[in-house]
Parts: C-alpha cells; sequence; structure tokens
C-alpha cells in the first residue's frame, strides 16, 4: 500500500492509525513562524465512526488504507447477515448488523446503497442519501391541517421513524432524507 | 467551466491591500522610515531549520550557478543598516517552501521595519500605533503585552523555561495530545511549540493585539538574550484572534554569536538531512563591520488583510495563490 506524507494530506484519504482504518476529514498546516511545523488533522475511524484529532510533524507519513466505497444492491437479510452485490460483476458480499448499523433500518431490498470495503471486507454501510418508503405506521392526521410546527412520527416499512406532516396518511410513499432522517415529501405514485 | 483563470480573491480585497499598503507608507513617511528594496534572488540563504527555501538555476553562460529566492528580507536589510542606512522599512514578497495551508502560502507579503536606537518596548508601542492605524473603526480592544512565560503559565500551568519531560508529558496526555509524548522526545524547544501552538495561542489576542514578548531562549536564533535574565530572548510576537502576525527582535549585534548561531543551525540542518544552507557570509562582514543598535520586526501582511477583512483562508486575500500562480 503507498505511503502518505503529511503534505499530501487531504480531505477524504484514507490512512491506518492505530491499526484501523481511518479517513481524513479536515487537515491544517499549523507552524509557528519560527518553529517546527505540524499538521494537525481531523480523523474519522471507519470502524468505529468516531471522530479524533491528531498531530502530526510535519513531513512525517503514514500508510495508505485499502479502503474504497462501492455502490451495491442490497439483496436480502438472512437473519444473521444482510448480502450485497455489485451490479456489474454480481459480486456478492454479506455484512452483519454490527457493520451495517443504523443503516439497516433505510435498507429495502433491491435499493441501492454504498458499502465500504477494507481490504475487500465490508467495513461500513451507507444508505442512498435519499430513499423512498412507505409508511407503515402513524396516526390518522387530520386533514386540512397544513399548520407548519406539528407533525407526527410514522414508522417506515425497513424500520426508521421520520417526523411526517399530520396530511400524511399510513400506506403513503415518502421521500426521506437518510443522512438528516427528515421528511421531503410524498411520493406519488 | 474553468474558473481558475480568475482571481480567488473578491474584488473588493484587492482595494483593501492596497489601501492598507498606502496607509502603511504614509505611516512610515510621517515617521522619516526609509522605504527601501532589496533583492529577492540571493546567493545566499537564511539557515533556520523550520525554513525551506527555493532554489533556482542562474544561467549565464558558461556560468550556472544556484540563486535562492530569500525566505526573508532581513539579511540585506541588515547589510543597509550597517551601512548607515538609518531606519528602513521595506514590504516585499518572501518565500518559504513546502507551506501551504489556511495560514500560509508559499509565497506571501512581508512588512519588515528597524528602528535605530529603539529597544524592545518602544518598538511594541509603535507597532501598536501601526495596528491602531489600520484597524481604525474594527473595535480592536486596547493592546495587551505578556511575558512567554507568563501567558504559557497561564493556560498550562506549566513554566516554559524549566523543561520537565515528565511534567509536559503529563500535561499532554491530560489535555488529550498524547501523541506529543512521542512527537516531541526531549526536545524542549518542540515541546514548547507544540503546546504553544494548540494551547496557548488559540486564545491570544480575542479581537485586540497581543504582544507575547521574552521568548525562551532555546526558541530564538537572532534576538539578542535578555540582559537581565539568559534564559529569555529580546523576542515578540504579534496575535490578534488567534492568528500569529509578527515576530520581532531587539536584533543581535554581536557578529562572534550570530557566527556561532549560523554554525549551531547548519549542525542542525545537517543532522536532520535538511538542504545544506549558503551562509550568508555578507551579513557576517556586516555584523563584524557594525550592526547599529536596533530593533526590528516583520508582518505577515496577508494575514493582517485576512483579519481585517474576517477572512477564514488565506486564499480568499491573495489574487493568485499558489495553485491559479
Amino acid at each position: 500500500m503507498a505511503v502518505y506524507s503529511t503534505n499530501e494530506f487531504k480531505a477524504g484519504l484514507k490512512i491506518m492509525l492505530d491499526n484501523d482504518p481511518c479517513a481524513i476529514i479536515e487537515n491544517e498546516f499549523v507552524k509557528p513562524g519560527k518553529g517546527q511545523a505540524f499538521n494537525r488533522v481531523k480523523i474519522r475511524n471507519l470502524k468505529t465512526g468516531r471522530v479524533i484529532e491528531r498531530t502530526f510533524k510535519s513531513g512525517e507519513s503514514l500508510e495508505g488504507a485499502d479502503v474504497v466505497d462501492v455502490e451495491m444492491q442490497y439483496l436480502y437479510n438472512d437473519g444473521e447477515y444482510r448480502h450485497f452485490m455489485v451490479q456489474d460483476t454480481f459480486e456478492q458480499y454479506q455484512a452483519d448488523q454490527k457493520i451495517v448499523g443504523d443503516a439497516s433500518l433505510w435498507l429495502k431490498d433491491q435499493d441501492f446503497c454504498t458499502v465500504t470495503l477494507w481490504n475487500d471486507a465490508p467495513l461500513a454501510v451507507t444508505p442512498a442519501n435519499f430513499v423512498e418508503l412507505a409508511i407503515v405506521e402513524t396516526d390518522p392526521g387530520v386533514r386540512g391541517d397544513t399548520s407548519g410546527g406539528g407533525g407526527k412520527p410514522a414508522k417506515l416499512e425497513t424500520g426508521a421513524v421520520v417526523r411526517v406532516p399530520l396530511f400524511v396518511q399510513q400506506g403513503e410513499v415518502i421521500k426521506a432524507d437518510t443522512r438528516t432522517g427528515e421528511y421531503i415529501s410524498r411520493v406519488k405514485e | 467551466m474553468d474558473k481558475a483563470w480568475q482571481p480567488a480573491c473578491k474584488l473588493e480585497s484587492l482595494h483593501l491591500r492596497a489601501r492598507v499598503l498606502h496607509e502603511i507608507r504614509r505611516f512610515f513617511a510621517e515617521r522619516a522610515v526609509l522605504e527601501v528594496e532589496t533583492p529577492l534572488l540571493c546567493h545566499g540563504t537564511g539557515t533556520d531549520p523550520q525554513l525551506d527555501f527555493f532554489t533556482t538555476a542562474y544561467c549565464l553562460p558558461p556560468l550556472r550557478q544556484a540563486l535562492f529566492l530569500q525566505t526573508s528580507p532581513e539579511f540585506a536589510m541588515k547589510r543597509l543598516l550597517a551601512a548607515g542606512s538609518g531606519s528602513i522599512y521595506q514590504i516585499c514578497k518572501a518565500f518559504r517552501n513546502g507551506e501551504s495551508g489556511r495560514f500560509h502560502n508559499p509565497e506571501f507579503t512581508i512588512l519588515e521595519w528597524y528602528r535605530l536606537g529603539f529597544s524592545l518596548p518602544r518598538l511594541m508601542d509603535e507597532i501598536t500605533e501601526l495596528v491602531a492605524v489600520l484597524f481604525a473603526g474594527k473595535g480592536l480592544k486596547p493592546a495587551q503585552r505578556i511575558s512567554y512565560q507568563a501567558v504559557f503559565q497561564q493556560y498550562t500551568g506549566l513554566d516554559p523555561l524549566v523543561f520537565s519531560c515528565r511534567d509536559y508529558g503529563a500535561y499532554a496526555v491530560d489535555k488529550h495530545i498524547p501523541e506529543a509524548v512521542e512527537l516531541c522526545g526531549d526536545d524542549h524547544a518542540i515541546w514548547l511549540d507544540f503546546i504553544f501552538s494548540h494551547k496557548v495561542q488559540p486564545y491570544l489576542g480575542s479581537n485586540a493585539l497581543c504582544l507575547v514578548y521574552g521568548y525562551p531562549a532555546c526558541q530564538s536564533s537572532l534576538a539578542r538574550l535578555n540582559a537581565q535574565n539568559p534564559k529569555i530572548t529580546d523576542r515578540v510576537e504579534l496575535f490578534i484572534n488567534g492568528v500569529e502576525l509578527g515576530n520581532g527582535f531587539y536584533e543581535l549585534t554581536d557578529a562572534v554569536e550570530q557566527d556561532r548561531r549560523f554554525n549551531e543551525e547548519i549542525s542542525i540542518r545537517q543532522q536532520r538531512r535538511l538542504p545544506a544552507p549558503f551562509k550568508d557570509k555578507h551579513l557576517v562582514a556586516a555584523l563584524a563591520a557594525g550592526l547599529p543598535d536596533c530593533s526590528g520586526i516583520a508582518i505577515g501582511l496577508d494575514r493582517l488583510l485576512m483579519l481585517l477583512s474576517g477572512s477564514a483562508s488565506i486564499n480568499e486575500v491573495l489574487a493568485f495563490p499558489v495553485d491559479r500562480a
């Protein structure tokens, strides 16, 4: 694997730190006029999702991490593992709940998502930014109520719960943003 | 569409720069400080192990020699001082290889000036006056002056003049910067750089000019040791809103001592396998001829413009930062 020096650090670069694969979020060059230069780096541990700050002496280098994001189709859940497939190659991967995490709340069979592979094994799963899912459970709202403030919780077919306006009914399909967990709109069938 | 031909900064930023340059020139004209120009392309280089220079090839057949882009106009200006120029200032470009970031562009603008017969406190007065002129109407609070030792102790509880690997290490672990232990090892100067830049500097000069003076002796190659306390030097650094703006000295005039420090820095560069510098013989000779008693300061003009315009990155005040140059 390639080795990266601090002056090659930039957002998105994947590197190994303390034996874990990590992604650089932010890299700040810090140099007192008459002193040692440092790089203060914000790093996300791709295994745990935790963000840490770490300072390096400028010119130091770190080993790159073999981490790639691959778009895959979510196939099914066998109870223990969820299965994904790369469309072009039909190559299949499986990931347990620990790896899939909260993404499972948005994953519907046949939908596309991003699977992060580290040394060709799933490391994390990210749902598409926007998904269209049916509401399986919500209180009947008062029709005609379009007031801004309110809203009510609605459970989606994949398990996620989002706040929707009162006029949205059970059985309807809505579009939601998976990054914020927010309702966007109704989807006309 | 490719927009890289366009300036990175807004057009107002060009106007701000022009106005600031004008005000600086008026400030020094009123004080009868002479504006000078010195070469950017030089035979010698600075020896500071922390500064990397650009090397160019000068071709004048049949000769081919290396010339260096200067990292600061200091040496040439000191030669003028030794030759009897009187107090001088210069606004020029300086070049530092490998420096790029939110506060760094490898080519940047320096305002540097030297005042004959000025002690460091008197120079600090003048810096404060210039900053007041440039920041007029910006609501800066009155300038603060504090010694390096006091400010370091205030924010960390550590004594910067007494090095204790154990105390510094315990502090780093406690403050969630444990990587400092391995990174700094038993190098007092790097420990100070690390802790100061992470835990002190960000808090300096909140909407005010903060002048920090009396830097530890291990941190300054060209300043004079303080007459009362040889553990510190007569060096001052300027901060506004946590941004380092400039660095000044009560200048070293002892040619023998200067040569000794040059040689020490050259040997540090050799140990670290950095490009070998070419000691500026002319400066050593000028110091031998006699540098008058003086204080001098260099200010990063681009950073000053960042602060004046509330910019988050140096690119917002440069027409063409290095990636568009």
